[in-house]
């Protein structure tokens, strides 16, 4: 996995819901290509003309509460977003997107910090947020069991090598 | 160590656990609904061939039951055909219900019992001291994989309710009282226990009401520690072997807030966020386009009851139409035995069979632009049941059965 990321910010608010991020009435697609036509549509539905791959997302708190659906995760995956940078995460949403290899990183008053949107480079290491004027704020660390999940590309891969090391006993 | 932490270390085979770790659990019962086809696709992305205990795996045709479209029917046919080859014997087709209100009923529910599904709402389950947590597809995948699944041990909070609740006033109205107070992200990776005197008085429905709806203040899991109410319902639903746990007395919750609910108003959450929660007073006379009494929060038996008890020998609202989705076969059964279903529908209300229904925005009841609606289900947020321009209000099902009656909201506890 990349250390250094960089990207746009698109900015939101708190509590943005799994309804915004992938409402309800297209949970019934499963492919991934029909699942990322509808990235944030609830918030915005111009955000799939907008974000180029490896932008951020950075919101409030409670990022990704509400609905357990994967498609939240696998939406903002598909359409390049490369980390989602929020003051909290809804507890589902945050196993759904780093199962999926999405870095979520935990940032106090970011939402306050980042306003108007702009570059920014994250150091998923260090924590470190910079944006074009310096260094922005410094994240809260990963816990080393997620960043092993991020960094084998998420727990599918994980799981799978666990699984034929058991059938080969 | 408290009874959370107990069911916990006992699944993951040690003798103790510690706040903030992380432990890989056994999965007494894995559910999947019909939302998540991905939850198949991981398995087999990662390699899956058997699942590792069909007997621990129930399947839930609920959120799209029946199918309304090409689509959901498809994923519906291959839920069912996973089901036969995997030998998965609980499957629960479109006849059953929502997930949580058929675990209750078929006995499947109990003390003790770690219960994963792919739905948020799975916190429904501490009403039964059992420890429930939603889920998304790929964790569902490991569990039948694997048999098992990672936590990290939570931080428990207390919330306690205190005294009796004033005649047409719920459950319901309590959680959104406290939702109101503490905030949609107040309990994040944490775990709420419910304790307080007000827990005498419910129900087990009403308990699994308050638990459900602790997921809408992000809640890992809930818990009711078991009691004689519990027990009553366990004797007549559950022939498993259960074990129930108890907090040791020196436990320290990391946070403990009591509400005196005595002298509660009925509550609303109003549009578009669970923690936008005023006293009823304050949208007296707001026009309701659409009253919806359902869902694994409130479409209960004694819900339909109360909706029944308000509207007999009486006519939903001319300009107001008003959904009723019991939340099981075994709650619309009781609903027919007892005479609701009949009191309802002559009063003008649609019914439709049981499952999730409009309440995740799907089918059945969908609101259009520029609506308002009145319901009993768990989230307003925008575009929830319909149009990203509809209103939703989250209320008791007193609420909504009064505002059908009458075309608009008013105070339920003057319809009693």
């Amino acid at each position: 996995m990349q250390k250094i990321l960089s990207g746009n910010a698109f900015v939101f608010g708190n509590n943005v819901d799994t309804d915004q991020i992938y409402p309800g009435r297209f949970v019934e697609f499963t492919d991934v290509e029909d699942v990322a036509k509808y990235a944030m549509f609830g918030a915005d539905p111009d955000f799939t003309k907008k974000i180029k791959k490896g932008d951020f997302i950075v919101a409030g708190t409670n990022f990704g509460c509400g609905s357990s659906r994967e498609h939240a995760a696998i939406t903002l995956k598909a359409v390049g977003v490369g980390a989602i940078i929020a003051e909290s995460f809804a507890r589902i949403f945050y196993r759904n997107a780093i199962n999926l290899g999405v870095p979520l990183i935990v940032c106090p008053d970011i939402s306050k910090l980042i306003q108007a949107g702009g570059s920014l480079s994250v150091d998923l290491h260090s924590g470190a947020i910079t944006g074009e004027k310096g260094l922005i704020a410094t994240a809260e660390p990963m816990s080393e069991y997620v960043l092993n999940i991020l960094e084998s590309g998420g727990i599918k891969p994980l799981i799978k090598r666990q699984l034929e090391a058991e059938n080969r006993l | 160590m408290h009874a959370i932490e107990k069911l916990l270390a006992k699944k993951a085979g040690k003798s103790k656990v510690l706040t903030g770790e992380i432990i890989n659990c056994e999965i007494d019962m894995a559910g999947i609904n019909d939302l998540y086809l991905q939850t198949l696709r991981s398995f087999f992305e990662m390699g899956g061939k058997k699942v590792h205990d069909p007997s621990k795996v129930i399947m839930f045709l609920d959120h799209y039951a029946p199918a309304s479209t090409i689509t959901q029917a498809a994923n519906q046919k291959q839920f069912r055909e996973f089901c036969w080859d995997q030998g998965i014997d609980l499957l629960m087709d479109i006849d059953q219900g929502v997930c949580h209100q058929v675990l209750a009923d078929k006995g499947l529910a109990y003390p003790g019992e770690i219960v994963v599904i792919t739905d948020s709402h799975t916190t429904t389950h501490g009403a039964f001291g059992a420890f429930g947590t939603g889920v998304g597809a790929t964790d569902l995948a490991i569990i039948l994989a694997t048999g098992k699944l990672w936590f990290r041990v939570p931080e428990i909070i207390k919330i306690n309710f205190e005294g009796k609740l004033p005649k047409g006033v719920y459950a319901k109205d309590a959680i959104l009282h406290a939702i109101g107070k503490l905030g949609a992200d107040y309990a994040v990776y944490k775990a709420v226990e419910f304790g307080g005197s007000m827990l005498q008085h419910l129900s087990i429905s009403e308990r699994m009401a308050l638990c459900n709806m602790s997921t809408e203040m992000g809640a890992k899991a809930s818990y009711i520690q078991p009691d004689a109410i519990t027990m009553a319902f366990l004797e007549e639903k559950v022939t498993r072997a259960y074990e129930i746990y108890h907090t040791d007395a020196d436990f320290h919750y990391a946070d403990e807030v009591s509400f005196d609910v005595s002298e509660l108003k009925p509550q609303l959450a109003a549009p578009s966020s669970v923690d936008n929660v005023f006293d009823v007073s304050q949208f007296i006379g707001r026009h309701i386009d659409q009253a919806y009494l359902g869902s694994c929060t409130g479409g209960r038996a004694e819900d339909i009851g109360i909706a029944a008890h308000i509207l007999r020998g009486k006519k939903v609202a001319p300009r107001t139409r008003f959904v009723i989705v019991p939340a099981s076969k075994g709650v619309l059964l009781e609903a027919m035995e007892k005479g609701y279903v009949k009191t309802l529908i002559e009063a003008g209300a649609t019914f439709v069979t049981p499952g999730c229904a409009a309440c995740l925005g799907t089918h059945e009841g969908m609101i259009a632009s520029g609506e308002t609606c009145i319901t009993t289900t768990n989230r307003n947020f925008p575009g929830r049941m319909g149009d990203t321009k509809a209103e939703i209000f989250l209320g008791s099902p007193a609420a909504v059965a009064a505002a059908a009656l009458m075309g608009e909201i008013v105070d339920p506890t003057l319809y009693m």
